[in-house]
């Protein structure tokens, strides 16, 4: 399983038969999410020479030693400049049977929307913790957007190990608060390395320093870990049945197709459906791709699809299977995480922007924000910024929702500055899948 | 994974129904999403355009315009921005791959830029890649285009690792990568002001070695330069230069007759050749899988200068 060698050299020539894992590293800022990653790839190989050069001679001009891991990801002037992540780095990575999307998300709490954004298609969070400070409110934070997110499988690094002598304990109690805060948050999957990201212990090579640890390294971790491939983006099959947003009319000598990418369940010829939001039905009569046609549309593939009427479809409806509709409305309950420089608040005008559609929307309430600490719901009536909480929006022209637990994809929306465009809010519909539990947190 | 997956003969479309969802093909994942960003971009832009440079990332970009657009004809016209110091090789199949496609192909040159002053030539054989910028962002404002659609990938450079995919851009051009806008699942938010645009970036999430398996998949052509020939190429700065109109080799420099291809396509006085005997896609592939140098860095005079050169040039409005 080792991948040894140059970057992709263990890869099959032509590129079948290795699946897609998508992973963001998270946690509070200096507890080592650049040094792992910048280890994880060095210690597999997966650095060209050059690269590697590079970053040596950057370590070796700032005077921090022999070889600045962190330096791999943290590539921007400014990064450089403070040592800090500001912005989400993508890498790359392959072994014999997986590749790897890596998102090296920055800890500062100001940078939380872009952390989201490096979250927001993960199958996994990589959530590093520092040993000798243990869970910070920004440790809590990141689990809890990536829990919002629907990240449901948690691999937690005891980072610094080397500098608690291997204390077992040490390890134990960052085990033991995260196993809570991930049982709290409903997260199926947890594991716990204890590890030294700037020594390479437990990340790619198995340590010797603590005998104690059986479980597996970092490396090991994720390649048992399953891979959601683009499922986790375009929907997940938990149950919604079959959504395909319109993105594209695509106009021929027969007629017309409608193009976009299926989600929540495969879609057949034959299989009756809605045209959401004006509700008509009608039968999927072929369904194609450029390379021919397909007997079933998996989710995550981009296709066009023909309907045996001749309706008024256009771009930001939706095509859903007619036995599990969605919901039309134009009240929506969401989670709002906000990333606006002015509170959020009641009577506020704004952008939705939902699978292919945009709407303009209104703030009814704001109901409650969720506090990081204690993992409860407290009645508020605005948010801060990079603050979470549940909201109430009307817009002006009907959504096709789905709860966010069962689809990704018709169950999130951000929300868009009229006036500038900018993303201000990253929504999923519904409330906050907690967990009340008897457990006291030690904090 | 303990999968023992064999694959004796790549299905063409690289997915089959109950595949995709356990051992889900990378590359037609990878394929899917880029046609869903191509369709998204020319949704929601009101004039997009296509950014091609006659490279192996323009080829694999205009082969899934193709998917996500035909039988329909291309929201887009096909922008090339020329520096004039080309492969010849490179224009003729340029040439031949819009004919073939019956596109509409608009060339702005730097030529032009120099000569209306807008930038200074830099002299006989020194590279004009640089001054591609001024070209490109004079091109966007005469067209009033608000997307421009281009190959770049995230791992080729550590400041375009930095980048979204669908990237913002103000009315000067100018990228700042310290206020990107979030964007989140694939809600890409492309909506803009007169005067901006945004960049797109279908192949965000590709490696050299996605591409070049996708070409092999896909059957994709390329220029041949692509792919090892007897070429005359003179030794400088580290870098294997093909002796041209713009570059003459100077007393003391080395040159040599080597079967040679480029992994790279770009301004031909800073584009270097790599040794190779690869005459196919397969052969190229193997040599790309056992790489020990990244293809920026094998071949590009620009990106030497300093640690953050792609990031100063995309700040100027780089591609």
């Amino acid at each position: 399983m080792a991948p040894v060698g140059p970057p992709g050299a263990s890869m099959a020539t032509d590129g079948s038969g290795t699946d897609l894992l998508r992973f963001a590293a998270i946690g509070s800022v200096d507890d080592g999410k650049s040094t792992l990653i910048g280890r994880l790839l060095f210690d597999t190989q997966q650095l060209f020479d050059d690269q590697l050069e590079a970053v040596s001679v950057a370590s070796q001009r700032r005077g921090i030693g022999e070889m600045d891991l962190s330096l791999v990801t943290d590539g921007l002037r400014a990064e450089r400049e403070q040592g800090i992540t500001i912005d989400v780095a993508y890498r790359y990575a392959a072994t014999p049977t997986r590749k790897y999307i890596i998102a090296d998300c920055p800890g500062h709490v100001q940078y939380t929307a872009n952390m989201a954004t490096g979250a927001s298609t993960a199958d996994l969070a990589l959530v590093v913790v520092d040993v000798t400070s243990g869970l910070r409110e920004q440790t809590r934070r990141h689990t809890c957007i990536a829990a919002l997110l629907g990240v449901d499988q948690l691999l937690v690094v005891a980072n610094k190990m080397d500098l608690v002598g291997w204390d077992k304990d040490a390890y134990d109690d960052v085990a033991q608060q995260m196993h809570s805060l991930a049982r709290r948050l409903s997260i199926a999957s947890t594991t716990v390395v204890p590890i030294s990201a700037l020594h390479g212990d437990n990340v790619v090579e198995r340590s010797t320093a603590a005998p104690w640890y059986d479980g597996p390294t970092v490396l090991e971790a994720l390649e048992a870990a399953p891979a959601g491939g683009w499922a986790a983006v375009h929907g997940t099959h938990r149950g919604t049945g079959a959504r395909l947003p319109v993105q594209w009319v695509l106009r021929h000598a027969g007629g017309r197709s409608y193009a976009g990418i299926v989600g929540g369940g495969p879609l057949r010829p034959g299989d009756p459906v809605l045209v959401l939001p004006a509700g008509h039905r009608t039968t999927v009569t072929s369904i194609t791709t450029y390379d021919g046609q397909l007997d079933e549309a998996p989710v995550g593939v981009s296709v066009s699809v023909d309907l045996a009427d001749d309706l008024d479809v256009s771009r930001g409806d939706l095509i859903a299977a007619a036995d599990e509709p969605p919901l039309v409305t134009n009240d929506v309950e969401a989670t709002v995480c906000w990333f606006g420089n002015r509170p959020l608040r009641a009577g506020d005008r704004l952008r939705v922007k939902h699978t292919t559609r945009v709407a303009p929307a209104r703030v009814t309430e704001v109901l409650s924000r969720f506090d990081v600490n204690d993992l409860t719901l407290v009645d508020a009536d605005e948010l801060a910024d990079n603050e979470i909480g549940v909201v109430r929006l009307t817009t002006g022209t009907p959504l096709v929702l789905d709860p966010y637990r069962t689809n990704r994809v018709t169950g999130s929306f951000v929300l868009v500055d009229e006036a500038t465009n900018a993303t201000l809010a990253a929504c999923m519909v519904g409330s906050p899948p907690l967990v009340e539990s008897h457990i006291h947190l030690v904090r | 994974m303990t999968s023992t997956h064999t694959v004796t003969t790549a299905p063409r479309s690289g997915f089959d129904a109950d595949g995709l969802r356990r051992h889900a093909d990378h590359l037609a994942l990878l394929e899917s999403h880029a046609i869903f960003v191509l369709r998204e971009v020319a949704a929601e832009s009101e004039r997009p355009v296509l950014l091609f440079s006659g490279g192996k990332d323009s080829a694999v970009l205009l082969h899934l315009a193709v998917k996500a657009f035909r039988p329909g004809r291309f929201p887009f016209p096909i922008l090339h921005i020329d520096t004039g110091h080309n492969f010849p090789e490179v224009i003729t199949y340029r040439d031949a791959r819009v004919a073939e496609l019956s596109e509409r192909l608009i060339v702005a040159r730097v030529q032009d830029s120099i000569d209306s002053g807008r930038v200074a030539d830099p002299g006989p054989g020194k590279s004009r890649n640089r001054l591609q910028a001024t070209t490109l962002l004079d091109a966007i404002a005469e067209h009033n285009f608000d997307a421009a659609i281009g190959g770049a990938r995230r791992d080729e450079d550590k400041a375009r690792a930095k980048e979204r995919v669908l990237s913002f851009r103000d009315a000067f051009g100018q990228w700042d990568p310290k206020r990107q806008r979030p964007e989140l699942w694939q809600l890409y938010q492309g909506r803009v002001l007169p005067g901006e645009h945004v960049r797109a970036f279908p192949l965000s999430d590709w490696t050299e070695l996605d591409i070049w398996q996708y070409i092999a998949r896909e059957h994709i052509e390329l220029a041949p330069i692509y792919f090892a020939h007897r070429r005359s190429v003179v030794h400088r700065d580290g870098m294997l230069l093909a002796v041209s109109e713009w570059i003459t080799p100077q007393p003391g420099e080395l040159v040599e007759e080597l079967n040679v291809r480029f992994r790279t396509v770009g301004d031909a006085t800073g584009t270097g050749a790599v040794r190779s005997d690869a005459t196919t896609t397969r052969e190229i592939i193997a040599e790309v899988a056992a790489a020990r140098t990244s293809e920026r860095g094998a071949t590009r005079a620009d990106d030497r200068f300093s640690e953050t050169s792609m990031e100063d040039r995309k700040r100027e409005g780089y591609f």
